[in-house]
């Protein structure tokens, strides 16, 4: 089946393999919910079958118009979000480098004051009434996205005897392959959370943390309205099938 | 010094988090109004092709609780074994069938239902056919990194002995881990995350 709207070959190489070393390890046991629910035996490797390389496609008629716009899409008519406004944007690259068009991205997050709109949270911190947490996107012909939000509040949370999660965007993004699924976390320039925090620190490697850090970005900001953070998301790259397909048996 | 490959690094994994559901499935969680329905909700219609299936899938901790708040997703061929994806080239999948659906696990009970059909069997990469299975990806609060596993089916035991997948495991007696039991109305499985019985997961 061909991309809708497109005329590029679909690729059909196998993904990089996943460097576990540079993800944070199953068993991270400072995060605590990790204990239980981390597995302990070796996962089964083996090369991509057509059941990981393909994927859903997901088209931009799905999209409403505010989707990418969490200071509007949750609010009465007339009425935004409170908080510091600021664009996110970025793009979508794989490991070759090459922007994913058409990735579908979906963002969720805490309000201003640290607190997120789930019966699961008790953090004293107020709801907004303007303020659901969701959006989402799809990236264009060269990888890019941006969207409109407040700046989530920083959270106590239990864990630790006082953790507290740096202000942070979670993103679940969908590349062209199904073994490209990922789900991370944005984190901001500059905020000294991010050091202290449990969770980031099953991260072992200093420059895959920095990876998540999204940068203050002062040539995308709309003076007297938002500021700009800049985040580029990295998926599998995948491998060329010049020399692959090859008859069976040679 | 050889020149360098200029290529960069996956962007780390971090824990989906308790609050999952506001940003995969808000309606699920009381966010109504920002989209018309959960993506992924609904995978078949009147006019899908094949036999209509449930899947009843629960995900367990160390002590064998069942995680509530973990959410599941499926990608899966159609009912003669095409990929609905730009990948496939073997055909055109059947257009009323995406093969991809999300779910959460219930709040109460821990249970995750799939409404969607048996998948055909699909080929592996020499050409010998896997016996039907679906993907599952799963995310909760303290994994790390997404976990990946299959879901084969108990009535498809011909196909299952000759699955390449299946035949790569070292140690046969976690091939059941894999196999989800037919029962009158459904398929169950559970998902072990550790343990004796711990699913086999997978790096691919």
């Amino acid at each position: 089946m061909a991309e809708p709207g497109s005329n590029r070959a679909p690729e059909t190489g196998a993904f990089f393999q996943r460097d576990r070393q540079w993800h944070p390890a199953a068993f991270t046991p400072n995060y605590k919910s990790s204990v239980l629910r981390s597995p302990q035996k070796a996962l089964l490797s083996f090369d991509n079958t057509l059941s990981e390389l393909t994927g859903p496609v997901f088209g931009h008629a799905m999209l409403g118009e505010l989707d990418n716009d969490l200071i509007h899409n949750f609010a009465k008519a007339g009425e935004s979000a409170i908080g510091e406004r600021i664009i996110v944007h970025g793009r979508v690259l794989d490991e070759r480098g090459k922007g994913v068009p058409g990735a579908l991205l979906e963002f969720w997050q805490a309000n201003a004051g640290g607190r997120y709109r789930h019966k699961k949270d008790g953090y004293l911190a107020p709801l907004d009434p303007n303020f659901g947490g969701c959006g989402r996107a799809i990236t264009g012909e060269d990888g890019g996205y941006a969207f409109r939000t407040v700046r989530p509040g920083p959270y106590p949370w239990p864990n630790g005897p006082n953790d507290w999660r740096p202000a942070h965007i979670h993103f679940s993004v969908f590349g062209h392959g199904f073994a490209q699924r990922l789900i991370t976390q944005m984190y901001f320039e500059g905020d000294p959370l991010i050091w202290r925090c449990p969770i980031v620190g099953g991260i072992s490697n200093k420059a895959a943390v920095e990876a998540l850090i999204a940068g203050l970005d002062m040539q995308s900001t709309i003076p007297m309205d938002a500021l700009a953070y800049k985040f580029d998301i990295v998926l599998r790259g995948r491998r060329s099938t010049l020399f692959e397909n090859r008859p069976e048996g040679n | 010094m050889a020149q360098s490959l200029d290529r960069l690094k996956e962007s780390p994994s971090q824990t989906a988090g308790p609050y999952v559901h506001i940003g995969l499935t808000p309606n699920f969680c009381g966010i109504g109004g920002v989209y018309q329905s959960d993506l992924g909700s609904t995978m078949v219609n009147s006019e899908t092709k094949g036999e209509r299936i449930e899947l009843r899938i629960r995900v367990l901790d160390g002590t064998d609780t069942p995680l509530k708040d973990a959410l599941i997703e499926i990608w899966q061929a159609d009912a003669d074994g095409l990929y609905n994806s730009p990948a496939e080239l073997r055909g055109a999948a059947d257009p009323n069938f995406q093969g991809w659906g999300r779910q959460p696990t219930d709040m109460e009970t821990g249970v995750c239902r799939f409404h969607t059909i048996k998948p055909g069997r699909v080929p592996f990469r020499d050409g010998r056919l896997m016996a039907p299975h679906i993907t599952l990806w799963i995310v909760a609060r303290g994994i790390n990194v997404g976990l990946h596993t299959r879901l084969y089916f108990s009535d498809e035991e011909k196909a299952n002995a000759e699955d390449p997948i299946l035949a790569r495991i070292e140690h046969r007696l976690r091939v059941p881990t894999l196999i989800a039991e037919r029962q009158v109305d459904a398929y169950v499985f559970d998902v072990h995350l550790q343990g004796e019985k711990e699913t086999v997961f997978f790096d691919s």
